[in-house]
């Protein structure tokens, strides 16, 4: 019969992909292009938002865009027909979130030249994209008001690791239980650096303070 | 749905830990799964069955699952308590300021190969 031997690996399966993602958010550095990772549930506005935040950004610096979805073409045409920027669809092939090996292939097919900033749209989910670093330089959520604001106690690593928690269809709180100050403070309660900014896609409310804040965040990643 | 992602990974360490020590078939994954990893084992195993049987390496390969009580300590008053009962709070003083001290494990903790 033959011998049974064990072999002690002990090593955290996201060990490599943090790897990748440290690897890459170098070379963007070097290159000084700038990825911010942009999540949030199915439905909350956020190619809206981009629409919004890329027009009023587009004629200061060159941004391109990638989508990350398990189906479909329909955000990136939406995305260059709104704001004529490049933008490429990413497919995961039935997975849920996006790590930074496919990041890597997504951006070999961005034509990188002279851009500044490189949004990536991941796949709508509050679970998954928040357990594999994409090698982006920040992350950002977009939080909508018809979801809660009780969703930081609910997703906490989600909130935990995002530098900006944006709060998008503030027109509609008068008719949900919204309550923005108890938002504030379970986002706190998660992460204590995050930003909270509330907006409003649809009306453009507020997306100038996003913009202001991803224009400096750029700059200074580029010094 | 993570849980297929994450199997893919252990795929690529088991198989390239295989290599490193001249192994051609695996008969047993162990991991270490911590209990507030989001990861739910059952999925994870489910996961495993389809796409472990795709490779030579891993046909028939059994995952197995070792769950790691989640603890969280208390900066306050540096007491330590079960994670998944209490949460944030420390039920020993009420303290908000709490850190989770493990339970949070996605690992391979070792692999059984025949020699």
């Amino acid at each position: 019969m033959d011998a049974v031997k064990v072999i002690e690996i002990k090593k955290s399966v996201f060990a490599d992909n943090d790897e990748d993602a440290a690897k890459l958010r170098k070379e963007l550095k070097q290159k000084g292009v700038y990825l911010l990772n942009l999540m949030s549930s199915p439905g909350s506005g956020k190619t809206t938002t981009l629409i919004r935040l890329i027009n009023l950004l587009k004629d200061r610096i060159r941004i391109a865009v990638m989508e990350a979805d398990i189906d479909s073409d329909v955000d990136a045409v939406k995305i260059r027909e709104a704001t004529g920027i490049p933008s490429i669809q990413l497919h995961t092939g039935g997975m849920c979130h996006l790590d930074a090996e496919m990041t890597r292939q997504g951006l070999d097919n961005v034509p990188l030249d002279g851009v500044d900033l490189v949004i990536l749209e991941n796949v709508g989910n509050l679970v998954c994209p928040a357990e594999f670093d994409t090698g982006a330089v920040r992350n950002a959520m977009i939080l909508s008001v018809p979801e809660g604001h009780d969703k930081p106690l609910k997703y906490p690593l989600m909130f935990s690791i995002c530098d900006m928690v944006v709060i998008n269809k503030m027109d509609v709180a008068p008719y949900f239980d919204f309550d923005l100050e108890k938002c504030r403070e379970y986002v706190r309660l998660r992460n204590p650096r995050a930003k909270v900014l509330p907006i409003c896609a649809k009306t453009g409310e507020g997306v100038e303070a996003l913009a202001d804040w991803l224009l400096g965040e750029v700059r200074a990643w580029k010094e | 749905m993570h849980e297929l992602g994450i199997v893919f990974y252990i795929i690529r360490d088991v198989k390239k830990a295989a290599e490193e020590n001249g192994v051609s078939h695996v008969s047993t994954v162990v991991m270490n799964i911590g209990e507030v990893s989001t990861v739910i084992p059952e999925y994870l195993t489910d996961c495993w069955r389809w796409a472990a049987d795709k490779e030579d390496l891993l046909r028939d390969c059994e995952l197995r699952c070792d769950i790691i009580p989640a603890v969280t300590r208390c900066e306050d008053c540096g007491k330590e308590y079960g994670t998944v009962a209490h949460g944030k709070v420390c039920p020993h003083c009420g303290s908000e300021n709490t850190f989770l001290l493990r339970g949070n494990e996605v690992e391979i903790k070792e692999i059984v190969v025949n020699s």
